[in-house]
């Protein structure tokens, strides 16, 4: 579903260059759930960021349902960002202007839809997270936790087929951790295909597969 | 979606009152400074009260003679003799009017003295113009043949002069320079930038005073020009330019020879910026005024466009997330078009208003005499139209930008 061949990230910084990934091969199947672990700052969001089609590698090539990306038009991305893919970022992302409910209507705001068909599915997946009861709260007055939550929303609204999950519950308590990672092993179990990015040992064991990065290199 | 767009707007105002008072304080700062200076330049150029008929009007104020090396020049309004011959029997135009440009004369009212606005006109000159008589009619051919003692006044000078208001002033006499006028009619006061048409009383041409009877081409008298519709400016522009070339020169004055006349016949507009300007070098004075209004108007622009699109890019953030879920820049761009539009037209409402009381206070404040600025279909047209165009320049400008920006770096801007 996502093959990323001999990928390599660098970042250019002043006089500083970061090599933040080095011949990254992965390739993720269809119905796949893939747990990413390693140390802070070893390239986990970098390769995460790549996969979602938010950020370009310096080298190497990415294909999705084994069409190449590289050739995609801005129009092109944005339909595959859109349609294919539900990022929850680590740094959660929310508009602060708006509230948690058009939050997460956001990716549906960029397909046919209707207003009542957006806030009906926006309810449901704030429900999934638990946090119907937020609905008219903006992020600014919601915790760590609940903003973490209101992103899951904002990913799984649209029912993409790929998940890609940036520590998703590493601003959460083991409880409400555990039932996050419940509802993506629900979701993964009716077909999305997952990766998450985990500091978490016990998580990644529920996981497919786990793939380690160490200084921007795949260690297993 | 244009709903969708228009309503997010909405919500990211209410979410930031202060940003958007300041926001909307400087649009609206700028608009009204644009419908101000619009409602300015429509105040001395367009077509109003008492010349409705402007735009279908020729104006002839000046009279250039020349000598063939262009070192000696003579610039003056024309003669009587010149109307006569070369205006008034123009066969193209629907009427021709003339009068004397203002000058002043003393009037003395229970021992204060009052100066005076003053002009010598003929009858016509009441039909190219619109002056509206509240009392009484203007002089005609009759009155003019006859070397009558008449005047119109303004209101503003009956209340001057009348103490009973209510009573019509019409046949009343009134003393000026020390000579006795029969007041004929009492015309509602025109703004003192009517250049060509305003004044306090009006005197019929013929009077000894106006000294109408000059020898040559040159005196003290201007001309309107009425078609019977715009169309018809070439020919009589042309009907006019061929009767002068048969003025046989050299021309001699004051013991001096001159070989070229220079005298048009243009819209008002031409004519005001020409008479600032001596022949040839009116392209230097169009420069200078479009340098002024760029200046004038380019300035507050820069600024609308500047703060909507800082408006914009504090908000790459949200972009980002935008992108990251789907949105195509295009959509982006139209979101912040839309949004753009809206603001810069509820900033365009409050500038409305304000405009509309900065008008009215200048009216009134006597600054210019009788002015009567206002917001006129032409005025609020411009308005809007300047609204529009930088709202849309102010949304294509950061979109542009924002397309150019990856997801990664829009987000990480935050
Ligand atoms: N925009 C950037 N410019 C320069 N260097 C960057 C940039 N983004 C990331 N890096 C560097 O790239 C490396 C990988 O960063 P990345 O965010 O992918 O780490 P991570 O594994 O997600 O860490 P964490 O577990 O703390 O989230 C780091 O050394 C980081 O400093
Ligand atoms: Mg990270």
């Amino acid at each position: 579903m996502i093959k990323l061949s001999n990928i390599e990230k660098v970042y250019q910084t002043s006089n500083i260059e970061t090599l933040a990934l080095n011949n990254i091969n992965i390739d993720i199947k269809k119905g796949e759930f893939v747990s990413i672990m390693g140390p802070s700052g070893c390239g986990k969001s970098t390769l995460l960021n790549i996969m979602g089609l938010l950020d370009e590698p310096s080298n190497g090539t990415i294909a999705i349902d084994n069409k190449p990306v590289e050739k995609f038009t801005d129009k092109d991305l944005a339909y595959l960002r859109n349609q294919k893919i539900g990022f929850i970022f680590q740094s959660f992302h929310l508009i602060n202007d708006l509230s948690i409910l058009d939050n997460v209507e956001i990716p549906l705001l960029y397909r046919t839809s209707t207003n009542k068909s957006r806030r009906e599915a926006a309810k449901e997946a704030l429900e999934k997270v638990g946090l119907s009861n937020r609905m008219k709260h903006f992020p600014n007055q919601l915790s760590g936790g609940q903003k973490q939550r209101v992103a899951i929303a904002r990913a799984i609204v649209g029912n993409p087929e790929i998940i890609l999950a940036d520590e998703p519950t590493g601003n959460l308590d083991s409880a409400m951790g555990n039932e996050i990672l419940n509802i993506l092993l629900q979701l993964n179990a009716a077909g999305s295909t997952i990766v998450m990015v985990t500091h978490d040992e016990n998580m990644a064991k529920k996981t497919h597969r786990l793939i380690r990065l160490f200084d921007g290199t795949q260690v297993s | 979606m244009l709903f969708n767009y228009i309503k997010i707007a909405w919500k990211v105002l209410l979410r930031h009152p202060f940003y958007t008072f300041i926001t909307l304080f400087g649009i609206t700062l700028t608009l009204t400074v644009l419908m101000v200076l619009t409602s300015f330049i429509d105040h001395l150029l367009g077509s109003h009260y008492p010349e409705y008929k402007r735009d279908k009007s020729l104006y002839i104020m000046n009279l250039t003679i020349q000598d063939s090396a262009r070192s000696s020049m003579n610039n003056s309004p024309l003669s009587y003799n010149f109307i006569k011959e070369h205006i008034q029997k123009l066969k193209t135009p629907e009427k021709v009017g003339f009068s004397t440009f203002v000058s002043f004369a003393n009037s003395y009212l229970n021992g204060k003295k009052i100066k005076l606005n003053t002009k010598f006109c003929d009858a016509n000159f009441w039909e190219v113009t619109d002056y509206e008589f509240l009392e009484g009619k203007p002089f005609n051919e009759q009155n003019i043949a006859n070397g009558e003692h008449v005047v119109v006044i303004t209101d503003a000078i009956k209340k001057q002069y009348f103490e009973d208001e209510t009573a019509s002033a019409v046949g009343k006499s009134i003393e000026i320079d020390n000579e006795k006028f029969r007041v004929i009619g009492v015309v509602k006061a025109a703004p003192v930038t009517r250049l060509m048409t305003f004044s306090d009383v009006f005197f019929p041409y013929n009077l000894p005073k106006s000294n109408y009877q000059t020898a040559g081409l040159q005196g003290n008298f201007t001309a309107i020009v009425l078609a019977k519709s715009k169309s018809d400016f070439k020919a009589i522009q042309e009907e006019f330019n061929a009767s002068v070339n048969r003025i046989p020169l050299p021309i001699a004055l004051y013991g001096q020879k001159y070989d070229v006349i220079e005298v048009r016949a243009q819209t008002y507009t031409d004519t005001v910026l020409h008479t600032f300007m001596s022949g040839g070098r009116e392209i230097y004075f169009y420069i200078g005024i479009v340098f002024i209004l760029l200046i004038l108007m380019g300035l507050p622009a820069i600024n609308l466009v500047n703060l909507n699109v800082s408006r914009i890019m504090e908000r790459a953030s949200e972009i980002g997330i935008r992108k990251a879920f789907g949105a195509p820049s295009s959509a982006l761009a139209w979101q912040f078009i839309i949004e753009n539009i809206f603001i810069t037209m509820i900033g365009g409402s409050f500038a409305l208003i304000l405009t509309l009381i900065i008008i009215s206070i200048f009216n009134d404040s006597g600054l210019i005499l009788h002015a009567d600025l206002s917001i006129n279909f032409s005025v609020f047209g411009v308005s809007l139209l300047v609204c529009l165009v930088f709202g849309l320049l102010s949304g294509v400008v950061p979109a542009l930008r924002m397309s150019k920006m990856k997801v990664i770096d829009a987000l990480k801007s935050s």
